[in-house]
């Protein structure tokens, strides 16, 4: 059965567009701030797997590590030196300066790796999944596998953590977690950077699927934009169902209409959704 | 009031006959420029409607520059004369964002940036996918006119000229008018302006397609300048963050900010970026940064201040 097998590759591809999108959502949720450096976030995330395993030799899987908490490091850098300066302003405010900030970042690192496509080939593959005629590589499903559970650990996080609680409260009302003794600046600092991280680890997870080059960075943007409208806006399970919701309408649309229309197809659904459902499949407020 | 509007139009007129007069002096180079120059302010006056007046952060430029440039280009591989296909580029661009704005401008905030977005990135997917009529990836050539380099130049100088022209004239009777009142009041407070009566959803829809006119006729008067259009071009995502740039540069919401900023960024990418072509996008990125931070107004407010603290004292209060 083919559709099966779609089926399997849209559920491969949505758990890892769920993590694409988990910190964006967050980000977006918690400080109204639409990223535009996600994309470059997660390129530079697979850029640190890719060179630890051409230098070092460690698996992208354990680079998840290093890229995750490079990026946290980024992220509330540039939250605490620069967006909190404006993050009451009007929305064109701070998309515009993330865009700007992207711009930097990404022609950055044009200039660094240039763009030429890398890809990380693995020595040692994981043997595949064979379900019945369904048969699903074993590099991809672990991967998805650890997108899945980077995912849960960051809801996790939301819901048991100090700072978790924080970051919930700060999205609910932000004047009341003030009130309530949470320092603002330092949890939008740190959502940012939590944010980032995600990207980071996401990002060394894509490395062993998908080429490497900072022009995939707006490919990115583009699928976490969309998980975050279909899943609603600031929830990790949302994400999650956007994600899948995703992968698998790319994949049975892809294979009705031809490849070349996946891009379009998600698209043509986002703008759908915003016209008759803005707030998602699971949109509720507050950050759960 | 009635005579400061008399006077804006005088020098509107002025400052046009002035810059068509460029024409009998400036070399080709210049009048590249300055072709460029008109172009961008046309694309800033444009967004000023809706994302100045309206304060709707719209980024469906590109995609009205993209489809005006489109059906001008094919009109006119069908034999359409070329003035008749650049009007029809525009009207089509017009018809094209009327039916829009039934669909995306009940968004508000990041949905309706996004949503714009989008738009752009659809479009371009089309035109990618429908090669018999559009070219596809491939692109699409337009009819070589038979005119010497220097009167193309002249030509095409003097339309993207009329064509801003017209694009500030608009706004000036829309600034001046109850339209414009109506869209200050919703960029304000959307909500009370609806109760206080005024019809939100009517004046949204104005601004956004005169946001798409222009700037359909734009892309059509830039297709036939180049000879050669193809979807990355004409529906470059830079097309949409340029004007909004420019109108931060000049001023928001202002009626002189967006031909201010226009001047300014093409300076500016004529005396630094062609020197740096490597890091030409983190240059725009840096200025965006510098700007968002510290002159989140545009340099207007500072250049007006200058002139009262130098002038004000001395001049009669406006009447």
């Amino acid at each position: 059965m083919i559709y099966l097998q779609l089926l399997a590759n849209g559920i491969v591809l949505g758990g890892l567009y769920a993590a694409i999108a988990a910190g964006f959502s967050l980000v977006w949720g918690v400080l109204n701030v639409i990223n535009i450096l996600h994309g470059t976030f997660i390129v530079l995330g697979s850029y640190i797997a890719f060179f630890a395993y051409a230098y070092a030799g460690i698996h992208p899987f354990i680079s998840i590590v290093p890229a995750a908490l490079l990026l946290f490091g980024l992220g509330w850098a540039v939250q605490a030196s620069m967006i909190n300066r404006v993050i009451s302003a009007p929305v064109l405010i701070t998309l515009t300066l993330t865009f700007g900030l992207d711009l930097v970042l990404n022609n950055a690192m044009l200039v660094a790796f240039t763009a030429d496509y890398r890809k990380v080939n693995l020595e040692t593959s994981l043997p595949g999944l064979v379900l019945g005629p369904v048969i699903v590589p074993g590099d991809k499903l672990a991967a998805t596998a650890l997108a899945v559970a980077l995912t849960y650990a960051l809801y996790r996080l939301l819901s048991d953590s100090n700072v978790g609680r924080a970051i919930v409260a700060v999205r609910m009302d932000r004047e009341a977690a003030a009130l309530m003794g949470v320092d603002v600046r330092r949890i939008n600092a740190i959502t940012f950077g939590i944010g980032a991280a995600m990207a980071g680890a996401a990002g060394a997870l894509l490395s062993i699927i998908y080429p490497i080059s900072p022009l995939n960075s707006t490919l990115f943007l583009g699928k976490a934009f969309v998980v975050c409208v279909l899943g609603g806006l600031g929830s990790v399970p949302g994400a999650l169902v956007g994600g899948l919701a995703l992968g698998v309408i790319e994949s049975l649309g892809g294979f009705a209409l031809g490849p070349e229309h996946a891009v379009t197809i998600s698209f043509c659904l986002l703008l759908l959704l915003l016209f008759v459902r803005p707030s998602g499949i699971l949109g509720k407020r507050g950050y759960e | 009031m009635i005579r400061s509007r008399a006077f804006a139009w005088v020098a509107l007129a002025f400052v046009t006959a002035l810059a068509a007069m460029l024409t009998l002096v400036a070399s080709n180079y210049m009048l590249r420029l300055a072709t460029v120059v008109a172009m961008y302010a046309v694309l800033a006056q444009s967004w000023n409607f809706i994302g100045g007046l309206a304060g709707y952060p719209s980024f469906a430029t590109a995609a009205f520059f993209g489809l005006g440039a489109y059906v001008s280009a094919v009109l006119q591989s069908k034999g359409v004369p070329m003035l008749a296909a650049w009007l029809a580029g525009g009207a089509g661009t017009a018809l094209f964002a009327a039916f829009l704005s039934g669909a995306i401008l009940h968004l508000r905030g990041h949905y309706f940036a996004i949503a714009s977005l989008v738009v752009v990135e659809v479009l371009r997917e089309i035109i990618n996918t429908t090669p018999d009529l559009t070219g596809g990836g491939m692109g699409l050539n337009l009819p070589v006119l038979r005119l010497s380099v220097t009167a193309q130049a002249q030509l095409f100088y003097l339309a993207m000229l009329m064509l801003f022209a017209a694009a500030f004239a608009t706004a000036l009777v829309v600034h001046n008018s109850k339209a414009g009142f109506a869209l200050r009041c919703i960029k304000q407070n959307e909500d009370a302006a609806s109760i206080i009566g005024v019809n939100a959803y009517a004046y949204k829809a104005l601004a956004f397609t005169l946001s798409a006119v222009f700037v359909g006729v734009a892309g059509a008067i830039y297709a036939s300048w180049t000879n050669y259009i193809d979807p990355t071009d004409v529906f470059d995502l830079l097309l949409s963050v340029k004007p909004l740039v420019m109108v931060l540069l000049g001023g928001v919401g202002t009626l002189l900010g967006p031909a201010v900023g226009a001047i300014i960024l093409l300076v500016f990418e004529e005396l630094i970026w062609r020197n740096f072509l490597t890091i030409h996008a983190a240059v725009l990125g840096a200025v965006i940064v510098v700007l968002v931070l510290f002159l989140p107004n545009g340099l207007m407010p500072m250049l007006q201040g200058f002139w009262r603290a130098r002038w004000g004292p001395r001049m009669e209060p406006a009447a």
